[in-house]
This record gives C-alpha cells, sequence and structure tokens, in this order.
C-alpha cells in the first residue's frame, strides 16, 4: 500500500483536459504527412450471400484514385489463423478484410478506395457495382434459439457457469414464493465519438508509424506485424489520445489493416477512417435473452436461483461474455443452476461493450429481484440485505473486500429510501407518477500483467513510461499522482507517457484494470527507483543510511530520508552525482499473485437508487434522480472516478430506455445506423445524478488497493430504472429498452 | 457524395429561374437537411443553387397584425421573435420542440418546410425506396417502421413528414408564398404539402422551378389557449413520434374556434378542418376532448410497430386539448408534461 497520500486521492483535473478542450490533442486520423493517401471502405449491403459481380472501374477511372482494392486484387497477406489472432481475440475465425466473394454480415468491408484526398475516396466509393446472391439472414435471436448451443471452445474459463449446486429445481418447486420471467435486451452499439481511424505513416526504410484508434497500441503493433509479416522493431502504434472506446477499441478493427495494406502495397502513407454508419456494423453488445427464475421463503431468504442467458455470435466467431454467473455469487444461495449458451447470427461478431455480459446479465437479475421482493411483500433493499453473502459461492473463495453494506447504506440514507412507501403507484407528483427503485451492480476487480518505467532526475523531474491507454477514463492523470506521490514532488514535475507500442508491455484497456494494474506497475517501479538510490546512497562515503533497508526509507522533499526519521537522509541529487548518474531508471512489473487468486475473489460492488416521474396518462417516463454508491477499494482521483460513474450512469439510463440497434429481420441489416435515429440519452434525459465512493480498503485486490471503475457504473442501472418504472407505474417491462410502446402495451399489474 | 456545380443566386429571380432552368439543381438554405442527404448518397443534385444571399430574412408587418417571414429567416430568429412569442406562441413553441439549438440556428423556415422524411430506408439509398426511386417499392411496410404513419398513408409509401414547425403552421393556417419562373402564387398551408398517394417522390405542390419565398400569418386570437405537445423516445432532440398542435377560442367554457393539427402521424401536418368546425359551440371538456380525438383518428391504421401511435396521439390529443383549454400551455424546457 501507499503511504499516507499527499497526491493520491486528490481530485485533479485531468491533465490532458486542456489539451482536449484546445484541439491539440490529435486523434487517430487527426495526423498528417506530405503525399498521405486516404482511404475509403465500401459496406456491403447485404446480410449473408456471395458477391457475384464487383465492378470498380467507374471507381478506378474517377480523378484522384490511385487503387481500388477488394477481394480480388487483395495483396497477400498472413494465411495461418494463428497469425490473424489478437489479444483479445475470440474462439472461431477471425474476420479477414476482402478475404473472398463470402458476405457475413451488413455492413462487411467489400472494397477500399484509396485516392490522393479523402473527397475522392468517398465519392468513388459510391461508383463501385455489386451484384450479390443474397441468401436468407438469419438474424433474430428469439428465432433462432433452437440453434443455440453452449460454446465448445471457452473464450475464458471464467465465463463457463459455474457446476450446479444444490439441487434449484427441488427448491423452487418446494418454495413458497416465487417468480419466473424472461428478459431480453436488444443489441447496442457503443458509438464512441471518436470514430475508428488509422493514420500509417510510411517511411522509406520501410518503417511504420502507425496512428490508430485502439485500446491496446501493443495489441494493434502484433496483429499488424503478424498478419503483414513485418519486423516489430519496424512498427510503432500510438494512441496517445482516444475519444472514447467503451470496449469498442479492444481488437484491431479493419481500417487498420486496410490502410496497413495499402500503405505497404503503394509505399506511401495512407490514413483511413471509418464513417458513423460504419461504426454500427461491427462489434456490438449482443442481443440476449435471459431466464431467471428466483424462489424465496416466507422470509424472503432465497431457496433457488436458475438464470438461463442466450446471446448471439456471428457465423465465423463465438463471443462469449459473463452475462448469467452473477446471479451465482450475488446473494446467498445453496441451490443454484446457471447455463449460457450462444446462437449464431447473420450478423457481425459482436464484442465487449461497458460491462459485458454483467450490464445485461445484472438487468435480468436485479429486476427478477424486484420481482421476487414484491411476491414475497419485502421491500426490494430488505431482500438484498437479507440474502448478503460475504464469500464467493461460485468459486468457493473468500472475497478480497465487499463493502457492499456501505454502499446500500450510504445511497439509500442520500436517496431518501426510507421516506419510500411499498406499493406500486403510491407516489404522486402532480401529473407524475413517482417511482422509486434500486439495484445491485457487480463487476470483476481485475489485475492484468503490466509494465511500466519510471525514472527520477537529479533535478526532480519524473518519467512514466508504460503501453497504457488513456481512452478518456483518465490514466494519465492516476499515472502521474502514483508516481508524484512515490516520489514527494508536486504532479506538474511528472510526464507521463502512455499510447506507444515501444514502451513497457501492457494488457489492452479493458475490464476496468488499467489503473489497479498500470498504477501498480508504476508504484513498484518508483520503489525500485528509491531502492537503486538506496544503494547508490549507501556506497557514499559516511552515509547516513548506511544501516537502511529499503522498506525504512522513502522520498520527501527532494532526499532520501528514513520514513521514522526524516532528519535523516540524503539530497538525491547528491546521491545521483556521488553515482555519476544524471537520472535513476526501473522497470516495474505486476501480475495476478496465484496464491491471493486461489484464496480470494476479487469484485466491484455499488449500489443504485433511482427516482422516475412518469406521466400517467401518456407514460413518457423521466429519469429525474439517481444515487450511486460504489466500493472500488482505493479511489485514486475522485474527479476522474466520479466521471467514470456518471457516464456509466448515463450510459445505463441509455440501456434503460433509449439504445437499441433497429434490425429489418427480411435483409438483417441495421436500421437506424446514425445517431440522430439511434438514441443515447440528452441533455433532457439527465437530471441530478449523485456518486458516492464509499471507504474500501482492500489489500489484496492490488499492490496499490485499486479495484477500478471503468464499468462498475453502468452495472445495474438499467434494472434500477425498470423497477423505478414498476414502482411509478405498476407496469413490469421485460424487454430493454422501455420504450413508450412496451409502457402503452403493457398492463397496470397491480 | 456526387460531385455538383455551384452557384449563389442573388436575386430570387435569378435563383428561380436556373432553377427551373435544370431539373437537377437544388436550392441551398441552412444545409441541415439536403447536405446530410448528399452526404449518405440521397440527395444527388447535379447543381446546387445557394440562396443564402437573397433578401428573405425578415419578418414583416401585415396590415392586420399578422406576419410575413421570410424564407430564409432561421428557426431560431423565429422562435424567439417577441412579435411571434406574443402573437403566435403556439409556432415559437413547436420550434423550440425541435432539433437543438446549433440546428436550429442553421435551419430556415423555407428549409424546414421542405425537409424530408426521416424514414430509416429513405435514407439508405441500397434500399428500395419509393419515395426516393419511384417504382422500386416500399421496404418500411413489412420493415421497421416505428416511426411512420397511421394517417394518410398509401401502399406506395407510409413516410410521416418530420417537421415540428410545419404542424404549428397548419393549426395557424398560414399561406405559404411561392416564386417561380412565371411569378407569384400563393399556397394554403393545408394543401402545401401532400398525401403520398401514387406519388411519394413528390412531398409538396411546388412546381419545378418554384420556390418558397415567405409565409404570411395573419392575426387570430389563438395567443392564449394553445400548446404544442410533442411526444418522442427521448425528452429532447428526437423527431415525434406524436405532436399535437392545439389552439382554441374559449368563452364560457365552450369552444369557439378550434385548430388541431397532427405532427409525426402522416405525410402531412394532420388536420382536419370540418372535424374542428364540427367542434364549435361544444363544451371545452374531456367528454368532448375524446371525441375529438376519435374524430381525428377514426381511420389511422398501425403498420406493425407503429401501432402503438394511435393510443399515443389519442392520449396526446386530449391531453394537449386539455392544456389548451386551461391555457396551459406545455413548456418546452421543462420536461414534465403540464
Ligand atoms: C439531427 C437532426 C435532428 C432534427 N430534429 C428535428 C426536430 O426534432 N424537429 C424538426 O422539425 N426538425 C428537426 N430537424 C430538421 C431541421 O428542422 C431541418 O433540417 C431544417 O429545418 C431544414 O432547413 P435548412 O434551411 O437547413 O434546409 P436545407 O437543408 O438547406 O434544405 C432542405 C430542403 O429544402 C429545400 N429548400 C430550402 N429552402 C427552400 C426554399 N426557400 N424554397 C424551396 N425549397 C427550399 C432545399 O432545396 C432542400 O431540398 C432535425 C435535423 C437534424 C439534422
Ligand atoms: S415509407 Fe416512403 S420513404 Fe420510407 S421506404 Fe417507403 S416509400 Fe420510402
Amino acid at each position: 500500500m501507499l503511504n499516507e497520500s499527499k497526491v493520491v486521492g486528490l481530485p485533479l483535473a485531468r491533465i490532458d483536459g486542456p489539451l482536449k478542450v484546445s484541439g491539440k490533442a490529435r486523434y487517430a486520423a487527426e495526423h498528417f504527412a506530405t503525399d498521405m493517401l486516404f482511404g475509403r471502405v465500401l459496406p456491403a449491403t447485404i446480410a449473408t450471400g456471395r458477391i457475384t459481380d464487383i465492378d470498380v472501374s467507374e471507381a478506378e477511372r474517377f480523378p484522384g484514385v490511385v487503387k481500388v482494392y477488394t477481394y480480388k486484387n487483395r495483396p497477400t497477406v498472413a494465411k495461418r489463423e494463428s497469425k490473424w489472432k489478437d489479444e483479445v481475440a475470440l474462439p472461431g475465425y477471425t474476420m479477414r478484410p476482402l478475404e473472398d466473394d463470402h458476405v457475413q454480415f451488413d455492413g462487411q468491408p467489400i472494397a477500399f478506395v484509396v485516392a490522393e484526398n479523402f473527397e475522392a475516396a468517398r465519392d468513388a466509393a459510391e461508383l463501385i457495382r455489386v451484384r450479390y446472391a443474397a441468401y436468407d439472414p438469419h438474424t433474430d435471436l428469439l428465432q433462432e434459439q433452437a440453434n443455440s448451443y453452449e460454446p465448445p471452445v471457452p473464450r475464458m474459463k471464467e465465463f463457463m457457469p459455474p457446476k450446479p449446486r444444490g439441487d434449484a429445481e427441488g427448491a423452487f418447486a418446494q418454495a413458497p414464493h416465487k417468480i419466473a420471467f424472461e428478459y431480453y435486451m436488444e443489441g447496442e452499439h457503443h458509438n464512441p465519438m471518436e470514430l475508428f481511424g488509422s493514420t500509417v505513416l510510411w517511411e522509406k526504410d520501410g518503417r511504420l508509424t502507425i496512428h490508430d484508434k485502439t485500446q491496446g497500441p501493443q495489441n494493434s503493433h502484433d496483429y499488424v506485424c503478424n498478419v503483414f509479416g513485418l519486423k516489430p522493431e519496424n512498427v510503432v502504434v500510438q494512441n496517445k489520445f482516444v475519444g472514447g472506446a467503451f470496449g469498442q477499441g479492444l481488437r484491431p478493427k479493419y481500417q487498420l489493416f486496410l490502410a496497413v495494406m495499402a500503405s505497404l502495397d503503394l509505399r506511401r502513407s495512407v490514413k483511413a477512417e471509418m464513417s458513423r454508419r460504419e461504426m454500427f456494423y461491427l462489434t456490438w453488445r449482443p442481443v440476449c435473452l435471459q431466464k431467471v427464475s428466483l424462489a424465496a421463503d416466507a422470509e424472503g431468504n432465497l431457496q433457488s436461483i436458475m438464470h438461463h442467458a442466450l446471446g448471439g455470435t456471428s457465423r465465423y466467431e463465438d463471443y462469449q461474455e459473463n452475462v448469467a454467473n452473477w446471479s451465482g455469487m450475488a446473494y446467498k444461495c445453496d441451490n443454484v443452476k446457471i447455463s449460457y449458451e450462444i446462437a449464431k447470427l447473420d450478423r457481425s461478431t459482436p464484442g465487449d461493450m461497458r460491462a459485458p455480459g454483467a450490464a445485461s446479465g445484472v438487468t435480468a437479475l436485479e429486476t427478477a429481484m424486484d420481482e421476487l421482493a414484491y411476491e414475497v411483500g419485502i421491500d426490494p433493499l430488505e431482500l438484498r440485505i437479507r440474502n448478503f453473502i460475504h464469500v464467493d459461492q461460485n468459486q468457493d473463495k473468500e472475497l478480497t473486500s465487499k463493502a457492499l453494506h456501505a454502499c446500500y447504506r450510504e445511497a439509500a440514507e442520500s436517496f431518501g429510501w426510507a421516506n419510500r412507501s411499498h406499493e406500486p403507484r403510491s407516489m404522486k407528483d402532480g401529473n407524475e407518477l413517482v417511482g422509486w427503485g434500486m439495484a445491485t451492480g457487480f463487476w470483476e476487480a481485475q489485475l492484468s500483467e503490466a509494465e511500466a518505467k519510471v525514472s527520477l532526475s537529479s533535478d526532480g523531474k519524473v518519467v512514466v513510461s508504460a503501453a497504457a491507454s488513456d481512452i478518456g477514463t483518465g490514466t494519465y492523470t492516476i499515472l502521474n499522482q502514483v508516481a508524484a506521490e512515490a516520489f514527494g514532488v508536486s504532479p506538474q514535475a511528472v510526464t507521463v507517457r502512455i499510447g506507444d507500442s515501444s514502451l513497457p508491455k501492457t494488457s489492452v484497456e479493458g475490464g476496468s484494470w488499467t489503473a489497479a494494474s498500470s498504477g501498480s506497475a508504476v508504484q513498484v517501479a518508483a520503489r525500485a527507483v528509491v531502492a537503486t538510490l538506496l544503494k547508490h546512497a549507501q556506497s557514499m562515503p559516511n552515509s547516513p543510511l548506511a544501516d537502511a533497508s529499503e522498506d525504512q526509507v522513502e522520498i520527501a522533499e527532494g532526499r532520501l530520508v528514513l520514513q521514522a526519521n526524516h532528519q535523516v537522509g540524503v539530497a538525491f541529487a547528491d546521491i545521483m552525482e556521488a553515482a555519476g548518474v544524471s537520472e535513476v531508471e526501473e522497470h516495474g512489473k505486476v501480475a495476478p499473485d496465484p496464491a491471493t487468486m486461489k484464496k480470494f475473489s476479487a469484485y466491484t460492488h455499488s449500489a443504485v437508487f433511482v427516482e422516475v416521474k412518469v406521466d400517467e396518462e401518456l407514460l413518457i417516463p423521466r429519469v429525474t434522480r439517481v444515487v450511486t454508491a460504489v466500493a472500488a477499494g482505493r479511489i485514486l482521483n475522485p474527479k476522474t472516478a466520479r466521471s467514470q460513474i456518471l457516464g456509466g450512469v448515463v450510459m445505463g439510463v441509455g440501456m434503460a430506455l433509449h439504445e437499441e440497434g433497429m434490425v429489418d429481420h427480411r435483409t438483417g441489416r441495421v436500421m437506424n445506423h446514425n445517431l440522430a435515429e439511434y438514441h443515447v440519452p440528452a441533455h433532457a434525459d439527465i437530471e441530478d445524478l449523485e456518486v458516492i465512493f464509499v471507504k474500501e480498503d482492500d489489500d489484496k485486490v492490488s499492490p496499490i488497493g485499486v479495484k477500478g471503475l471503468g464499468e462498475i457504473g453502468i452495472v445495474g442501472v438499467a434494472a434500477a430504472v425498470s423497477n423505478a418504472i414498476f414502482h411509478a407505474t405498476g407496469k413490469r417491462i421485460r424487454h430493454f429498452p422501455m420504450t413508450i410502446d412496451k409502457l402503452l402495451a403493457e398492463p397496470d399489474r397491480h | 457524395m456526387r460531385r455538383f456545380d455551384y452557384t449563389r443566386a442573388e436575386t430570387v429571380h435569378d435563383a428561380v429561374v436556373a432553377l427551373a432552368a435544370n431539373p437537377d439543381a437544388q436550392l441551398l438554405a441552412g444545409g441541415t437537411n439536403l447536405i446530410d442527404l448528399m452526404k449518405y448518397d440521397v440527395a444527388r443534385p447535379g447543381a446546387i443553387i445557394d440562396i443564402n444571399r437573397l433578401p428573405l430574412k425578415d419578418i414583416e408587418e401585415l396590415p392586420d397584425g399578422g406576419l410575413r417571414i421570410g424564407a430564409l429567416v432561421s428557426n431560431s430568429a423565429l422562435a424567439y421573435d417577441e412579435r411571434v412569442k406574443e402573437r403566435f406562441p403556439l409556432l415559437s413553441s413547436a420550434i423550440l420542440a425541435g432539433a437543438s439549438p446549433q440546428l436550429r440556428n442553421a435551419a430556415t423556415t423555407g428549409g424546414n418546410l421542405l425537409q424530408r422524411t426521416r424514414c430509416y430506408y429513405f435514407y439508405d439509398p441500397s434500399t428500395p425506396c419509393n419515395k426516393r426511386e419511384p417504382g422500386t417499392g416500399c421496404s418500411a411496410i413489412g420493415g421497421v417502421n416505428r416511426i411512420h404513419a397511421i394517417l394518410g398513408a398509401s401502399d406506395k409509401c407510409i413516410a410521416v413528414h418530420p417537421s415540428d414547425m410545419c404542424v404549428a403552421l397548419a393549426a395557424l393556417g398560414a399561406t405559404v408564398e411561392v416564386e417561380g419562373p412565371d411569378g407569384n402564387r400563393d399556397i394554403d398551408f393545408a394543401d402545401f404539402h401532400r398525401l403520398p398517394g401514387e406519388h411519394p417522390e413528390r412531398d409538396n405542390m411546388l412546381q419545378a422551378g418554384e420556390m418558397v419565398i415567405a409565409l404570411r400569418i395573419a392575426r387570430n386570437h389563438f395567443n392564449r389557449n394553445y400548446t404544442y405537445l410533442k411526444l418522442r423516445d427521448r425528452l429532447s432532440y428526437a423527431f415525434a413520434l406524436a405532436s399535437v398542435a392545439a389552439a382554441m377560442e374559449v368563452a364560457e367554457g365552450q369552444i369557439v374556434d378550434l385548430r388541431i393539427a397532427l405532427g409525426g402521424v402522416a405525410h402531412k401536418p394532420w388536420r382536419d378542418a370540418l372535424a374542428e368546425a364540427e367542434f364549435a359551440g361544444r363544451e371545452a371538456n374531456e367528454a368532448t376532448f375524446m371525441q375529438i380525438a376519435d374524430r381525428l383518428l377514426s381511420g389511422a391504421e398501425g403498420q406493425g410497430h407503429n401501432d402503438f401511435k394511435i393510443p399515443l396521439a389519442e392520449k396526446a390529443i386530449i391531453r394537449a386539448l386539455k392544456q389548451a383549454a386551461a391555457g396551459r400551455p406545455q413548456d418546452q424546457v421543462v420536461k414534465a408534461i403540464q
């Protein structure tokens, strides 16, 4: 653990903020080179079939066009599947752009036009004539239930359902109170502000510098090297600034492949950026159908939990996420049965989207818990508290920490939950029915392998480097804080270098693990710097630190001193001078500790309380208040932390009420592929949001006690909104998003 | 996007002559709709005639106390004009219920009238659409059609006109001033937009070479008992699933004069003047309002996904009439429904 905080824990404004708001932060597609070419993709307009004819002659003749690529003239690239597997690839066959005449999803890139300017590439792409032999698409998950299957190759063993425990069916049959319902979630699309783009800067000696929109520069780097057979040292991938990603940037996107392909082929720099419409075509939160059955005794103690989830995937890969396992660890219950299946659709492969799996699965579980509370006749919060559990029954492990009681207490108090009347339709404000609903949120607290380099120079300047990414979460700022803290310097003295594949190895920025992992690696590297300084100091004549050990010293006010007595020490500038160096640089590395992992599970928890107001006649819902309390271990920076939760809550409101990719199942195509018709919450949809971080000490989850915050904010929100709508109206909507048509169609149940 | 010629018109006459001479030409006003459609390759004008320099940016007084609104008055300028707010607050309110401040700053009066449908298929040139390419079929019928028409649709097209402003103009009975190569003419607002019928490619009654130069609204007494109620999928920045512009003159609890137009439900702002007349003299109460809703929606037909629009429109009509009768217009900032 870090010592008493001086910089860590302060609400520092993000250090990249001024660059971003002044336009000085350059995103992937904002880098230029003289003599650069521009590429544009032509997306397929069928969901499944073959290209019978593709005529590019008119496009090729268009002024400014340099070359048009299709499957017919794609340069040779790697053949073996292993070369195509990126760090977070899935079981199956990785999509290879322009591979052959098969079309497997709407929007699949089928041609890539490269021209001297963007406009020429864009306009010429529209002149390509394509003829297809289209097959009948199967894109409706509800129609594909009969073809569902358990993934034969698990993506990760943690995603496999835990073995059943007890006798869930028997207990369900006997319990006095039970509910069993189906919940359906439409597919969602990430739509970060920044479009996917890659700028490939080609140099005569064959080196490539690539600015890529990605959550992992090293992942893109390795993919490019493997697919194109390039020497690792000849390729650098940078993502210094990322305009949001939400998981969509975990895997390399086709524009990266196409831009590199064209750059190598034409020996020129090439830039390719997607259109907003293309952002809808790949990597999406899959449609998901779930059945949850819960049973309780007369007091509300859970007797049985059964949760079956079915998610959509593509024809070519088995996308998997942990949708249902949460139901086995969330509450105390000895009779549990969980299952998970997927079904192939003629759509692109889904991908991780903020809290993948949990956002869908916990929504179903937590809506079901509310249904059970009403079935038993007790307060929904009370039901959760009665079934509280301090261990992970799925894995039969202890928890590193779980301050969820504090979340319930502090959020409920701030929200005013005690003033709630239990009956639906019992609270009103003018024309509006008022509803209060709550839910619990769960997410895993993960540590991933991460390395970092930290240097301290004799003038007190600190440089931190790691191939981590800041996808808008505040990574620059918190790594700065950890380093500043370690050396007792001000944040201004610290420079953070991230977003570059040539820096120390770091996993993709996902799973909410960056703060914990890279933060810990920086801390370890900083401790190593201190150790080296100590070694140097001890070789100085008459060193006052001669007998000190590493864990007895620290840096304060420019000196290496004894923790116990700051009077005793040496200025580190003097130490470096004596050692004949101008700076000390060390590596730090962290990885999950197998011994801890064997014994403990680690999760982040939250409690979400939502107020909705629903016009009694028109049934238009408004989310007027959300209070979220989060237990996420140590909070490095309450400001960036709060922003993460706010963003998650807003996205949760979107999941509850707005977001939905509308597919025409006759053609298998997403029809609302723009931000005018794919709705996310507008300002008017968001009112008071309050975020509380409860105190949670955890010395096992990560060396710096951090759990991560990127995803927990969304989990449970949609359920809390749905529960609030039920409380307001007596209508239980089990189909998300809960649009007005569903509210109108649903009879009052109370 | 296709290549096009660009010219800037300096006079209205130049603009209409150029427009008449080239069937491939389109006028460019604020560009908030046309440029989008060009980028999506839906609109493919061979020539763009930029009319932004034309002297059509004024709101003028008419002798009867009405207003004449130039075709290039921006939606914001119109909504915030003091005279409009005082005399025709229904219009002001309807404009503010639409789009976003940035769009309203750029969008013009003429462009708003001429904006095209938001039908998903119309926007996607790779799908059949009779409005975009006559004779290819209507993909929305049997497709994704939750935003489509419940009134006045044809088996050729079920699209809706997306404007909010036009719903208020329909209720207020505005007049559209049009200029063509052969001179001026007036078109009643009710006749300006058309139903799809056999020719959904035609949104309105403008003839080739004609452009809108102004709107006139005669003085009326609808600045007390009015409302614009817009229901949509999120609380701002979304097109209407159903909207109601309602205005009435009430005396001693009785309807003296009634105006009601619906948005988001048909190929044009939906107004039935005959029905309005029938309700003159009736009590301004819920029972009457329910009958008005019944009457207006008597021919309503759903397409599947949009079936909910029928009960939604019914509830919206009743509520809007209550708001209007009570002189409690819907506030466009406060999102609770009054
Ligand atoms: C994301 C988004 C959301 C929106 N939301 C709403 C909403 O909620 N409610 C709403 O009502 N609107 C909404 N709009 C639409 C907006 O109101 C229209 O785009 C705008 O009014 C069009 O005006 P313009 O001047 O920009 O027209 P332009 O785009 O310049 O032109 C549109 C059409 O009108 C023609 N035209 C322009 N002026 C004339 C003229 N004087 N005579 C003849 N033809 C002419 C053009 O040739 C073109 O065909 C939204 C638009 C967007 C992009
Ligand atoms: S409803 Fe009209 S605009 Fe939409 S697809 Fe059919 S014809 Fe085209």
